[in-house]
Order: structure tokens, then sequence, then C-alpha cells
């Protein structure tokens, strides 16, 4: 039977292999904000309050380089914009939450738990709200559940791991080469999603065009590659 | 400004930046062909992450058959293709890189 505490469970255990992925990055993380005269308890907020891989990265090396608060925020601002493309791509599936619900599940809304949420339902037939043939009263939909157990696993992993970089401080060896165990993730989660010419025509394009634009600043290169992907999936779709 | 001011703004942006589209649609509905572009957003942005760390910037192999990271890439994506396991996507992927990284 499902019930919430059954949907959670399984958000869990779909999260978990990705830790792998995580852990190491949280670690590194702590590492190098303490490394960086960061006093611990901002380093560890910094992971509780902005919770963004990505942004933390970049945030904590401009701190170091004394730049402007002002242009950190901006740059945090704009290095997480493609959130607003998640945010955008699970608002669908989340239309019927209390306000409360929704503040939740979107300060969860990382990569990780989002990639292994949209995931879920694209592969288990979830429909939007809207949508006319999904019925959402039969067993007044849970799934939510599924994303909070996602989220909150990814938030505890990275608070710890953030904690664990900070007080140990030992520096992980470069040529272990860590960094690649997120591209891994990441490959992982789009395999399975490649299942037809238009979605992987969009991949490709929008990795190409990431390489091309990787030297534009604030990661604004991410953003395009991902609007060119997007624009090159829906043309070839639209084109049959 | 305080560094714990940059960290309560920068929160607060990124929490805003989550929540924009989840607490709009309510008030707004979203035309057909915006839904049919949102299918698109994990495998386009997933791998516009992904391409730059497969191809490092600075290394001289990035763009030859010889890149370790591109053959450990595509031996993973090979599993993630015939397994859709995670976990052994990654083990597979790291497992190749240490060995590929020894050999050239």
């Amino acid at each position: 039977m499902i019930t919430r505490r059954s949907e959670f469970w399984k958000g869990v255990k779909a999260e978990l292999p990705l830790l792998l992925g995580v852990v190491p990055f949280g670690m590194i993380f702590g590492v190098l904000a303490v490394n960086a005269g960061i006093p611990p308890l901002a380093g560890q907020a910094m992971s509780s309050i902005i919770f963004a891989g990505s942004a933390q990265f970049v945030a904590y090396q401009m701190i170091a380089l004394g730049a402007p608060g002002l242009v950190i925020i901006l740059t945090i601002g704009v290095v997480n914009l493609r959130h607003a493309l998640y945010s955008a791509s699970i608002a669908p599936y989340l239309t019927k939450l209390s306000p409360l619900w929704k503040c939740l599940l979107a300060y969860l809304l990382t990569d990780e738990a989002y990639a292994v949420t949209i995931l879920h339902y694209l592969q288990t037939d979830e429909k939007p709200d809207a949508d006319p043939t999904w019925n959402a009263s039969s067993t007044h939909s849970l799934r939510h559940w599924f994303f909070l157990g996602c989220g909150l696993t990814l938030w505890a992993s990275w608070q710890a791991s953030t904690a664990l970089g900070i007080f140990l401080g030992a520096a992980v060896p470069a040529g272990w080469s860590l960094d690649f165990t997120l591209a891994l993730t990441f490959i992982a989660i789009v395999v399975p999603v490649l299942k037809d010419r238009s979605s992987l025509l969009a991949g490709i394009a929008a990795g190409v065009v990431a390489l091309l634009t990787r030297s534009l600043p604030f990661n604004l290169g991410l953003v395009t590659a991902a609007l060119v992907g997007i624009l090159a999936g829906v043309c070839l779709e639209g084109r049959r | 400004m305080t560094l714990w001011m940059i960290i309560l703004a920068g929160g607060i942006i990124t929490f805003a930046t989550r929540l924009s589209f989840i607490l709009l649609l309510e008030k707004i509905s979203m035309p057909a062909l915006l839904q049919r572009a949102l299918r698109f957003v994990p495998v386009a942005v997933f791998s516009a992450l992904i391409f730059p760390m497969v191809f490092p910037q600075e290394d001289k192999l990035a763009f030859t058959p010889l890149n370790p990271r591109l053959i450990s890439a595509c031996l993973a994506a090979l599993v993630a293709w015939r397994t859709r396991n995670i976990l052994l996507t990654i083990l597979v992927g790291m497992v190749a890189l240490f060995v590929f990284q020894a050999l050239i």
C-alpha cells in the first residue's frame, strides 16, 4: 500500500546512490572554506542557508578574494538561475500543495533532489495536477513525500559532509579526481532520460554550447547552453 | 557588508529562485509550448553540466580519444544505459578513470 511513509522512504532510497558523488564535494567545500579564512560557523551556515553547491564554491572564492558583497550576492543569483528551470519543471506536480509545503520543497530543490524526483515522476507516469487524465483523488496523491525524502537525504548529507570537511580540515589529494564523481552522477541521471531523438539532440546541443561558452563570467554559459538545448529539443520535436 | 549579510542574502536569492515557478503556477496557467519545453530541462541542464567536466579546459588530451575522462564517461554512460543503476555507473566510471589515468 502507498502511504506517506512508504513514499518518503522510497525517496530516501532513490537518493542514496547519489551521495557517493555529493559527500566528497561537501567535504571539499568545508576544507576550502576554512582554509580561505571563513569562520567554521559561517562555512556551515553557507551550506545550510545558501544550500547550493556550485554557488557556494563560487561565493567562497569571491569572499577569499575580497570581492564586494553586492557582487557576490548577484553572482550567487546568476549561478543559481538554472534552479528557476527546475522550479518551472517540477511546479506542475506540486500545484495542489499548501504554501508551507511549497516553501519547504523549494528550499530542498537542489540539482540532485530535483534530478531524482523528476526522473521518478517521468518514469512512473505521474501527470501534472492540471492534466485531465490524471486522477489524483483516487489515491490522494502522496508524491510530494517522495520529493521530501530525496530532499532531506541530500540536505542531511550536505550538512554532515560540510561539517566533516570543516573539522577534519585535511585536503583531499587532487590526484583522486573526486570531482569526476559528480559528472558520473549526472551521467547516470541523464542517460535513462534519453529516450528519443529530440532529447538526445537537446543534450548534445546543450553540452556543445556549454563547452563553447564556458569562459563566460558567472556561469552564464551554463544557462545559455541549457536554453539552447531546450530550444533544439522543442524544434526537432515540432518538426514531426 | 558583513559575511553574514552576504550569506543571508545569498540564501534568500537562492530560495526565491527555487520557489519562483512553484509558487506562481497557481496564478498563471502555463502555455502548451512552455510545457513541452520543460520536458527537456533535465537533459539540457545536466548535459551542460557534464560536458565541461568531461573535456577539461587545460588538458591537452581533452579532445582526443585518449582523454581518460572521456573514455570513462562513455563507459559509465554504457553502464547507465544497460543497468539504470546509479551506484554501479559511478563505481565503473571511477574505476575506469583510475585505470586509464594510470595507463595514459
